[in-house]
């Protein structure tokens, strides 16, 4: 019986599963009628504001249902609903392979049908197997894989995913579009270590991440510009910039911890991308800055037709001129900074500073009991993860040659977020694992055309089933036994 | 050494001290006694300058700690092993320790860990363990091992024997004894285990809501009558 485990909570009775559902209905049709309900649709003349209250009301009803039938699981009824739902999914994919007409013709619609029956699905496989187990779990213990069995596969791992990614591009099947994901993969692998000092180490709930990013991003553009800069003489001004942002943020918010905290990034990060968006005389408003000085190499330009008395990159090399070139240069560039990022927050974890972060994470009180400044230490997190991504800002303003606020969504801090969370907090090789995931991933399931996005849901709902604390959750401990007894670790 | 002085300590509008006098001298065990939700803690707390005394004085050494951040009254010569152990779970227990001696001189690391090793022989096998997955002595051994890594002059102890079976609780004390004894830290030790803790105290001091009620030596507040009524009847 499935439901013998779900253990000390009382089951509910229908009515109050009915009744469950309806609640959780109401606060999505609360939600979804300003965000669903009305859309403006631009008419040439101006704003019109439409209704879509067919599809608000259907989205509430989809969550209705699938509210309704999660309760059913726990209660034990399992094994029909994974049947209907999985026969259902199934029936949705088939649909859409052999193309015929689709039941809802609302795209968005559909895939959140489907990934709401997928999602039934799984768990409703997941608490037939395991035997209704509840969600909560231990946190010292749950979701890591035995210690040794890590070290051992991170002793072969590193090396050789080092390895692969500094031979990379010469690699036969390196094309354009692969280095170009590379690079892409190294940005948000760097904008995760950044963010992985502040949430991981930490613990301190940054929600407004891109809003260093962006700083960096800004500070780079207008830094080179304005002063004739070279990439790698404005890295350092942008840094500390975004360092200077991110005590200006830390100062307000030391006294929050977990949700409250999280709400004030968040919107700290949307202050920014709006300061941005409005201050035309200095960031150029919605049009965003172009012509941003491309890096050179040492002075050699990658430009087809380099200006009078300048080399160009492939002349001195004496090469034809390729685009790849310069992709495959920006792809080390970021090799680079991502790997100072990781070096630096490996060394710091065992100074006195880093340290005093991963204690505060655990428990603030007993960090004051023991002369532990909270100020300076969160202070610090805060300032050392804005330069990370201030540095990855610089980089991904060199990199496009042209910026505007669009680029830094709340989307952003969601996906970097999302990479140290689904790589297990604090793991640095987790985040590479996540960030490969999550930011490769789209690009390999597009062959899958429209239903990329949801496939790749279903993955990461499948990793937050399985590995509830993150795909690498190992903490690894910042100091060995000496080995000789006396000896300074 | 410590010198506490009509201190008074509010949370919100409750007033959780209500004019404390308390004095430790140099080498002394000085213990604390009171019923659950007397202000024991706080007093500990307060010392500690988490939450600050509202009015009073709190002078360590000959230096007025009533005003300073925490951090640096921690740095100054006091540790604190906190109520209800507190020691950071997802760490290894030597990491704890490292975590203990960040205010202290680096140069002292390896010597300091042996000398808390050596009162704590327990603690050296399990160097590598996580805090969270020590059992319930061990931990508690660890949040006095850690306070004692920063070669504090005044240690506050507050419950050490919180939850221990009697045999671990007779050996945290024993340790206790010779802590002072052997480093001459001079400790000011909160119990609910009036017997051991007042048998080992030079003095001891009775809070009653807020306020200190008895003091005396160790010996007198065993003998004293309020005292066994209150504090030690049905128990030893
Ligand atoms: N953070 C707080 N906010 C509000 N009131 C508090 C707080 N901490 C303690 N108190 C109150 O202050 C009083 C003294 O608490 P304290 O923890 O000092 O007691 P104690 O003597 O240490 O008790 P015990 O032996 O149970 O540990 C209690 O009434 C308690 O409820
Ligand atoms: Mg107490």
């Amino acid at each position: 019986m499935a439901a013998i485990g779900a253990g000390a909570e009382r089951q509910l009775s229908f009515g109050e599963m009915i009744r469950d559902a309806a609640a959780v209905a109401l606060v999505a049709l609360g939600l979804a009628l300003p965000l669903v309900g009305f859309q403006t649709v631009d008419r040439g003349a101006g704003m019109i504001l439409e209704t879509r209250f067919g599809a608000m009301f259907y989205a509430v009803g989809v969550i209705f249902v699938g509210r309704f039938v999660l309760g059913l699981i726990d209660a034990g009824r399992g094994r029909p609903i994974l049947a209907a739902s999985g026969a259902f999914s199934a029936a949705w994919v088939l649909n859409a392979i052999f193309d015929v007409a689709p039941p809802i013709e609302h795209v968005t619609l559909g895939w959140l049908t489907w990934l709401v029956a997928m999602t039934i699905a799984l768990r409703a496989w997941f608490v037939l197997r395991r035997g209704a187990r509840p969600a909560g779990r231990d946190g010292t213990r749950a979701g890591a894989l035995p210690a040794v069995w890590l070290e051992r596969v991170g002793r072969l791992v590193v090396p050789a995913a080092l390895t692969f990614a500094v031979v990379m591009p010469f690699l036969p099947f390196a094309d354009q579009r692969l280095v170009d994901l590379g690079i892409l993969v190294l940005t948000y692998t760097m904008l995760g270590w950044g963010l992985n000092v502040v949430v991981g180490l930490a613990g301190l709930l940054d929600l407004g991440y891109v809003a260093f990013y962006a700083v960096g991003a800004y500070s780079y553009a207008l830094i080179s510009i304005n002063l004739g800069l070279n990439f790698w003489e404005t890295l350092p001004f942008a840094g500390a910039v975004a360092a200077f942002f991110g005590v200006a943020l830390g100062f307000p918010v030391l006294r929050l911890r977990g949700d409250y905290l999280a709400i004030v990034t968040l919107g700290f990060g949307e202050m920014i991308r709006l300061i941005l968006l409005n201050w035309d005389d200095l960031s150029n408003g919605a049009k965003g800055i172009g012509d941003i000085p491309r890096p050179s190499f040492f002075g050699l330009q990658f430009t087809a037709a380099p200006r009078e008395g300048v080399a160009a990159f492939h002349e001195y090399f004496d090469l034809d001129f390729s685009p790849i070139h310069r992709v495959i240069y920006l792809y080390y560039i970021i090799l680079i900074l991502a790997l100072l990022t990781n070096w630096f927050t490996l060394r710091i974890r065992k100074l006195p500073i880093g340290r005093a972060w991963e204690a505060l994470r655990e428990d603030e009180i007993a960090c004051r009991a023991l002369g532990i400044n909270p100020t300076t230490t969160k202070l610090t997190a805060f300032a050392i993860g804005a330069t990370f991504g201030g540095f990855a800002g610089s980089f991904f303003a060199t990199r496009q040659g042209f910026i505007s606020p669009e680029s830094f969504n709340f989307i952003e801090s969601a996906i970097i977020l999302a990479i140290v969370v689904l790589g297990g907090m604090g793991s640095q090789l987790g985040v590479v694992v996540a960030s490969v995931v999550l930011i490769g991933g789209p690009e390999w399931f597009r062959d899958l055309g429209t239903f990329r996005m949801v496939a790749f849901g279903a993955l990461m709902v499948a990793v937050m089933i399985w590995r509830p604390q993150g795909l690498l959750a190992h903490r690894d401990p910042t100091v060995r036994l000496p080995a000789a007894p006396g000896r300074p670790p | 050494m410590l010198v506490v002085e009509g201190v008074h300590t509010f949370y919100g509008h409750i007033e959780a001290l209500k004019g404390v006098d308390l004095e430790v001298k140099p080498g002394e065990i000085v213990t604390l006694i009171g019923a659950n939700g007397a202000g024991k803690s706080t007093l500990l707390m307060t010392v500690c300058g988490t939450p600050q005394a509202q009015s009073g004085r709190i002078v360590f050494d000959g230096q007025d700690i009533t005003r300073l951040p925490t951090h640096q009254i921690m740095r100054s010569g006091i540790a604190q092993a906190p109520e209800g152990r507190r020691i950071f779970p997802r760490m290894t227990l030597l990491e704890n320790l490292q975590m203990g001696a960040l205010a202290a001189d680096p140069a002292h690391f390896s010597e300091d860990l042996e000398r808390v090793f050596a009162f704590f022989p327990i603690l050296k096998e399990r160097q590598t363990q996580r805090g969270g997955t020590l059992s319930g002595g061990e931990q508690q051994m660890l949040t006095i091992a850690r306070s004692l890594m920063s070669r504090p002059r005044l240690l506050l102890l507050d419950e050490p024997s919180l939850g221990l079976a009697p045999m671990i609780v007779r050996q945290i004390f024993k340790i206790i004894r010779e802590i002072n004894e052997r480093t001459g830290t001079t400790i000011l030790l909160v119990e609910q285990n009036a017997y051991h803790a007042l048998r080992l105290a030079h003095r001891g001091y009775v809070m009653v809501t807020g306020a200190i009620t008895l003091t005396g030596s160790g010996a007198e507040l065993l003998a004293n009558r309020e005292v066994r009524a209150a504090y030690l009847e049905g128990g030893h």
